[in-house]
């Protein structure tokens, strides 16, 4: 069972991290959530991505959501926002390309280019 | 949509997009009458009724992006394939409040679905922006009732952690998880 108990050892367990969460200095990945990107499979891709985000501990990783951005026939979409860095667009992700964008990406710095928008549209 | 739980996500959206800082979602299934009832209840900025009258349409939408919005004629057209009905009702400035009714065994009726991973997404929307929004979600089957309210949950966190911490998202994902199975009778 889940209980209450456990609830108060993750609140201890993460106050640590969360102060490094807070500074939006950090990379930022944002899934398009809107009906179209809902319809095309983003509710796992969301969570396929937080679930990597908090198994490998990337504590400066912030994960969000955004409405449509316009190209529905390529939801779901994902963007990356790295500081310093241009915005990287992935297109048609589901959740295990969703896990290679996480460990190439956002850990190794390698951008999956046949995953991106340029890829898509070439 | 492939099932329910993703039109509950879609169209809770609108709410917090409403600015509403409570959406209440309850899903109910009367097994003996055959009737399935979502509702989706906020408190936000409401609709005015010329606004409330068009809202069916999938060419009215309050964003800019593009002249159609399909997350509440997709909804409608779900229910009424399943002798079931999408009723709207709003009021400026109190809120919205959102019933999706379907025949329950009916052949059309797309399953629920994942509604812990709905809740998930929603919590993790609704604590992304400076502004937190709570939300209840209860089920009911017949005489059996889940309840998982994030207010209380905060009340445990305190001001300091996020409903959208990663870890707290997991434990609330295997307590839905948990509690749906305890009224659906351990199946």
């Amino acid at each position: 069972m889940k209980t209450i108990q456990e609830l108060e050892e993750i609140r201890k367990k993460t106050l640590d991290t969360i102060n490094i969460r807070k500074d939006r200095s950090g990379t930022r990945i944002v899934v398009g959530m809107a009906t179209c990107g809902i319809a095309a499979g983003a509710r796992p891709v969301l969570l396929t991505i937080m679930d990597e985000v908090q198994k490998h501990g990337l504590s400066d990783v912030a994960v969000a959501q955004t409405g449509c951005i316009g190209m529905c026939r390529l939801e779901p979409i994902v963007e990356v926002y790295k500081p310093g860095e241009e915005k990287v667009t992935y297109v048609l992700v589901n959740p295990s390309k969703a896990i290679r964008i996480v460990n190439e990406h956002i850990m190794k710095g390698k951008v999956v280019e046949g995953y991106t928008i340029g890829a898509e549209s070439k | 949509m492939k099932d329910l739980s993703l039109h509950i996500l879609d169209l809770s959206q609108n709410s917090i997009t409403a600015g509403a800082d409570l959406v209440e979602i309850s899903i109910k299934e009367d097994t003996v009458a055959d009737r399935l009832t979502i509702s989706i209840i906020d408190n936000g900025k409401g609709m005015d009724k010329d606004f409330l009258e068009r809202v069916m349409d999938p060419f009215v939408t309050t964003r800019t992006s593009r002249k159609v919005g399909l997350g509440i004629p997709l909804m409608m057209a779900a229910c009424k394939r399943c002798e079931g009905d999408l009723v709207i009702e709003s009021e400026k400035n109190v809120g919205t409040r959102l019933k999706a009714e379907f025949k329950h065994s009916h052949i059309d009726r797309a399953p629920i679905g994942n509604t812990a991973e709905t809740m998930l997404s929603l919590i993790m929307a609704g604590s992304d922006a400076d502004k937190v929004v709570d939300f209840v979600y209860r089920h009911i089957i017949d005489e059996r009732e889940f309840c998982m309210d994030t207010r209380e949950i905060r009340v445990v966190l305190g001001d300091d952690v996020s409903l959208g911490e990663p870890e707290v998202l997991m434990w609330i994902k295997d307590y839905i998880c948990e509690g749906l199975k305890n009224i659906r009778g351990g199946v």
